[in-house]
């Protein structure tokens, strides 16, 4: 069966920072909205779905705040919809409304989301709150001690050390410091990194993403309404997710399927799109990668989950500058997760940054040439994944 | 302009079900200080902490297995950073593999001087055996029980 081709023809991003306290969250969420329907020059009232992107209820502090978010998308009288996948929300809600096009449901969908995460003060205390309350509530669990965990097994297998660590801020900051949008701004050095304060080991406060307020919102149309308007467009080629269970302890001991050190589902739903994209060997074929990492370590086995490098190579390979903008396939261009962390939008941002890529518009950060890039979004306790092929 | 803001505060309590096998699994720690696993008969494998269904054959399980005292450690990490309504740092704690077990419990790891993080990082290393430590007051909780290093 021909997959219809689903195009993206607008993208609003606001800038990314601690705090808005010009605008409270519909007024953000309608930010991000108002760019995004200026950049395709349509209007408001042609969309006819709206997939709302907003994760952790308590992040924002506002229970089902898609309520809120109804007015600000102009989704009265129109199918709406919210997703919650966690991290991996922005992703999953291009997901779903890829789904709508491709299904001939709809011609014009609009996908939209803010976060306020610097207003809850401290996100680590919510994020506690998503582990089992039977088992492992009791202990201190967050999204910083589970990766701090999966950073200590990676270490063990494949001898990654903190300086490694480091390498990754240092190059990512450098492209967020080309990237007028980006929370983190400011370049670094391997001993600033080093030098920042531990927060749980191996993690210091330059290897971790910020808290960030913004908004994100695409539009996505049809070939059909694309040709029918003479749109300009990018396409969206593969669209995958892969799902890991719950329990932590399940990926180590005895027999397990996937190693907490490493990325394995996340790496199935990058093969899946891949698949549907066309793409056999994403080393010659991929041009730019946007993976979801909020945290230095798990960049290397996104890298290696997404297929550009081997189990346990991407250390090495980012020591030779293979990552690097200017390098043969430059992972995060715009600074990543590491340098802007607005959950609701995220993975959506993922997905938006490969598109301006690919279309030729990510201004000083963008990548020479570019074709055809990888997105992928994480959530839940690195359990749900979400991957996008995007190009030309 | 003045840019006002007003705070709010979420304080919810919630009584949690443990269901039939935590519960059991709870009391058996409360009383005999004993941690048991839930064998899965398709794959042969014993799930800690224990789960009435496989996540792998999503078969039911139906043996309890007695596990540890003894285990080793497949992963850790030390906090250094108080979050609110979380311990005050420093504090150590991972997952054990323990004997006869096939998947990992999280634990506490105590007894070890915290101050200088590289050289405690170096004794958590994963595969360090350690002893499972019950406390003298137990309710019943995953706090009745953590983990030190053997010998």
């Amino acid at each position: 069966m021909k997959v219809p081709r689903v195009g993206i023809i607008g993208i609003g991003q606001s800038e990314f920072k601690a705090r808005r306290p010009d605008a409270n969250y519909p007024e953000l969420v309608r930010e991000a909205v108002t760019i995004a329907m200026k950049d395709c020059k349509r209007e408001l009232d042609e969309i006819e779905a709206v997939v709302y992107s907003l994760a952790p209820d308590a992040l924002l502090g506002i229970g089902n705040a898609e309520r809120l978010g109804v007015d600000a998308v102009g989704a009265r009288n129109k199918r709406f919809m919210r997703i919650n996948t966690g991290g991996s929300t922005g992703i999953s809600s291009l997901a779903a409304a890829h789904s709508h096009i491709a299904a001939g449901a709809c011609d014009l969908v609009l996908v939209a989301g803010a976060d306020k995460v610097g207003e809850c003060g401290d996100s680590q205390t919510i994020l506690n709150k998503i582990w089992d309350p039977v088992y492992e509530r009791p202990l201190p669990l967050g999204t910083i001690t589970m990766l701090a965990m999966s950073a200590v097994r990676y270490m063990h297998k494949y001898g990654m050390t903190e300086e490694d660590m480091a390498a990754i801020v240092v190059k990512n900051r450098a492209h967020a410091a080309l990237n007028p949008k980006a929370h983190l701004r400011t370049p670094t050095t391997i001993e600033e990194v080093m030098h920042s304060r531990m927060i749980s080991w191996p993690i210091k406060l330059f290897d971790s993403c910020p808290q960030s307020s913004g908004g994100c919102a695409m539009v996505l149309a049809s070939e059909q309404y694309i040709k029918d308007n003479k749109l300009d467009a990018v396409w969206i080629t593969g669209v995958a997710h892969c799902t890991e269970s719950y329990f932590i302890g399940d990926r180590m001991g005895n027999g397990y399927i996937a190693d907490h050190a490493d990325s394995q589902a996340m790496g199935e739903a990058c093969q899946r799109a891949y698949k549907m994209a066309g793409v056999i060997d994403p080393t010659k074929q991929i041009d730019v990668a946007e993976l979801y990492s909020p945290f230095s370590n798990t960049e290397f086995h996104a890298i290696e989950g997404a297929g550009l490098a081997k189990l346990g190579q991407a250390p090495g390979m980012l020591k030779d500058g293979h990552f690097k903008l200017g390098g043969p396939t430059p992972v995060n261009p715009s600074g990543g997760v590491l340098c802007t962390n607005a959950i609701a939008v995220t993975a959506m941002v993922r997905v938006a940054e490969t598109a301006l890529q690919v279309w030729g518009r990510a201004g000083g950060h963008q990548v020479k040439g570019a074709k055809r890039g990888i997105a992928s979004g994480n959530g839940g306790d690195h359990q749900f994944f979400g991957a996008m092929v995007v190009e030309a | 302009m003045e840019l006002m803001t007003r705070t709010e505060n979420w304080n919810i309590t919630y009584r949690h079900a443990l269901g039939e096998t935590a519960s059991y699994f709870y009391a058996q720690i409360r009383d005999k200080q004993q941690i048991y696993g839930r064998r899965d008969a398709k794959s042969g494998r014993v799930l800690v902490p224990p789960r009435a269904f496989s996540d792998e054959t999503l078969e039911p399980t139906k043996e309890w297995v007695p596990v540890g005292p003894e285990g080793t450690i497949e992963c850790f990490t030390i906090v250094y950073e108080a979050f609110n309504n979380l311990p005050d740092p420093p504090y150590a704690f991972g997952y054990v593999l323990l004997k006869g077990a096939d998947t990992a419990i999280g634990g506490y790891f105590k007894g070890i001087d915290l101050k200088d993080g590289a050289k405690a990082a170096k004794q958590l290393a994963v595969g360090t055996p350690v002893i499972t430590r019950f406390a003298k007051e137990r309710v019943g909780d995953a706090l009745d029980f953590w983990f030190e290093l053997q010998g």
